[in-house]
């Protein structure tokens, strides 16, 4: 029997949990820092009647994922920034075509080549749809071990539900550490049929996937049911975490690793004296902007921290206003760029209204 | 004519169960009409229209769903290899091909095209070569001919700028994956009869489980190589089939075993 809590790294939990959720198709191509994802599902797959194939480019990767998925079957990718860029085109296909998939992007640094190191680079690319056209994907950003397996589960009911990829958006730091684990598969969700999935005629009217819409008006029909679709996701899929918000005079808010990192320094600013909390949104697309926007109204300033020159930094200032004032402290990425929490917790200090 | 002799006729060449009775879209002495019905005739004679599912590619080929009555799926451009390796993996049992042009499958799609028939991928692909890009209105294909006039090669194709015409039957079966590959042309009856065979041989690679089936097929395009249907045919003969020559280039009678 298998030890129910376990010391575990964060692409293993990514991988670990994507076999409990039922996914049985992984196709992907090495980069750094997501080798462990492949790695482990090349050696476990097999094991349970899975298929692992390594592709010739990330674009063969999320095309092989499209004739899984339209086969009504779980499938997932990972890759990290460059590769996620190659993937942009699937994407936009998947999403047009309404086909559900996981895609795992463990950030690198960019752009170009960049580098190895933490990055949250990629949230504009992860939250504005990614490829061509007017679509979004879902996207879940964890922040420790224990919720890359999490997110993981629900990446996949949240594809299935709603008939769209779903991005999670960690980073080289959270693939790379361990911490324990616990191995709890999340209840079961209810999910609808895949009776549009393309498992052959028999009996019925041949049946099509596609995004391709020449008809008058036609697209623009499509386009707006895929917007009132993603009006669904944000109404009942929006998640973030609070800590010490209700009595704080200063928000910090952070997403991932850079939330983590955070959280820290927060402790460390309470222990001061200081009214300090963390809003840190779980789910990137749909933003929190409405919770935001309530503690508006209660705080007196913002501080938005990210591993990069200010993106997600956009939303917070959509979602407050120009009320209050938002403060931003970014460090993009490199070697010996990730900040300690003393660096948050001077800045912190700085603003402090 | 009399009820009698009425009923002594037979209809010996009837509509395929698998080709739906509607007009097409294509141009005027265009050959994908044709290459549809093989491909139609092929399952037919296989009785696997239920358990097929097709891959549409982008071009002109993308409409296949209009004319083949089997789920389809549509790849994006160059990707239906791809497409066509995720949906093999995850149905095994199923009947699984891709139907591609020249600048799909040859160009944009080569990496595709050439890694699952490196792996030995289980699916059929029916390649059409025009030489040239059909749909986007007749530009430079890597198929188009030395000193073939497009949009995009208005002096004619010079090898010393654009290269040369890629013979992709030939290279694909240089592949160990590759179960059969051949090619074919639908420019008069006689050819129109070997293509069928070739198709189905394709899809036979497959059904037997040897490797991949590639069949390339010579194909029209008076609309945008600006001449008639008569002269297109004319041209497949005189000038297409002396440097894309016909016939089977591999032909692997069984799976490897290790």
């Amino acid at each position: 029997m298998r030890k129910m809590k376990k010391l575990i790294k964060g692409n293993d939990a990514i991988a670990m949990a994507a076999i409990d959720a039922g996914c049985r198709f992984y196709f992907g191509y090495p980069i750094t820092p997501q080798n462990d994802i492949p790695e482990y599902l090349a050696r476990e797959l097999p094991k349970v009647n899975g298929v692992f194939l390594q592709a010739e480019s990330e674009i063969a990767s999320i095309n092989m994922i499209l004739g899984v998925s339209a086969s009504g079957k779980r499938a997932m990718t990972s890759s990290s920034g460059p590769g996620i860029s190659l993937m942009q085109e699937g994407i936009s296909y998947l999403a047009g075509s309404e086909l559900p998939t996981v895609i795992v992007n463990i950030q690198r640094s960019g752009p170009g080549l960049g580098g190895i190191s933490p990055s949250q680079g990629d949230y504009f690319q992860a939250t504005r749809g990614g490829g061509h056209g007017d679509y979004r994907t879902p996207v879940l950003a964890p922040a420790s071990v224990q919720e890359m397996w999490d997110l993981t589960f629900l990446a996949f009911d949240l594809a299935d539900e709603y008939r769209t990829p779903v991005i999670i958006l960690a980073d080289a730091m959270l693939g790379q550490m361990k911490e324990p684990l616990e191995m709890k598969k999340p209840p079961n969700r209810k999910l609808p049929d895949k009776d549009w999935a393309l498992t052959g005629c028999q009996g019925m009217a041949p049946k099509l996937l596609k995004s391709l819409y020449l008809g008058s008006r036609e697209l623009e029909k499509h386009c707006w049911k895929l917007w009132q679709k993603y009006q669904v996701i944000i109404e009942k899929e929006t998640r973030w975490e609070e800590f010490e918000t209700e009595s704080a005079d200063l928000i910090v808010i952070g997403f991932g690793s850079s939330a983590r990192i955070s959280k820290t320094a927060v402790k460390q600013a309470r222990a001061q004296g200081l009214k300090v909390g963390l809003f840190r949104p779980i789910t990137l697309f749909p933003f929190p902007e409405k919770r935001l926007e309530e503690l508006s109204k209660k705080v007196k300033a913002f501080l938005v921290v990210e591993l990069n020159t200010g993106q997600m930094l956009e939303d917070v200032k959509i979602s407050v206003g120009k009320e209050k004032p938002v403060y931003f402290y970014g460090r993009p990425p490199g070697a010996d760029s990730l900040p300690m929490p003393v660096e948050i917790l001077d800045q912190i200090r700085e603003v402090y209204p | 004519m009399s009820q009698e002799k009425k009923k002594e006729l037979k209809l010996i060449n009837p509509r395929p169960k698998t080709l739906i009775d509607r007009p097409t879209h294509f141009c005027p002495g265009c050959h994908h009409g044709i290459i549809h019905r093989l491909v139609a005739e092929a399952i037919d004679y296989f009785e696997i229209r239920e358990s097929a599912i097709g891959v549409a590619s982008v071009g002109c080929s993308v409409f296949l769903y209009d004319y083949l009555a089997t789920d389809v799926l549509e790849a994006p451009h160059g990707r239906a290899c791809a497409v066509a390796t995720g949906m093999k993996r995850a149905q095994p049992d199923k009947l699984i091909y891709t139907y591609q042009g020249d600048g799909d499958l040859a160009a944009i799609g080569t990496s595709e095209m050439i890694h699952s028939a490196n792996r030995g991928e289980l699916f059929t692909v029916v390649f059409v070569n025009n030489t040239n890009y059909g749909m986007t209105g007749g530009q430079m294909a890597p198929t188009t001919l030395l000193g073939q006039k497009t949009t995009t090669t208005p002096y004619g194709r010079d090898f010393k700028r654009d290269g040369y015409p890629i013979r992709m039957a030939e290279l694909l079966a240089n592949l160990e994956g590759v179960a059969f590959s051949a090619r074919g042309a639908v420019n008069k009856p006689a050819n129109v009869k070997r293509t069928r065979e070739l198709i189905r041989r394709a899809f036979e690679a497959q059904l037997k489980g040897i490797g991949l089936g590639f069949v390339e097929v010579l194909s029209a395009c008076p609309t945008d190589w600006g001449l008639s249907p008569l002269e297109a045919i004319k041209r497949v003969e005189q000038e297409l089939i002396p440097y894309y020559p016909l016939g089977i280039f591999k032909d692997k009678k069984e799976p490897d075993h290790l």
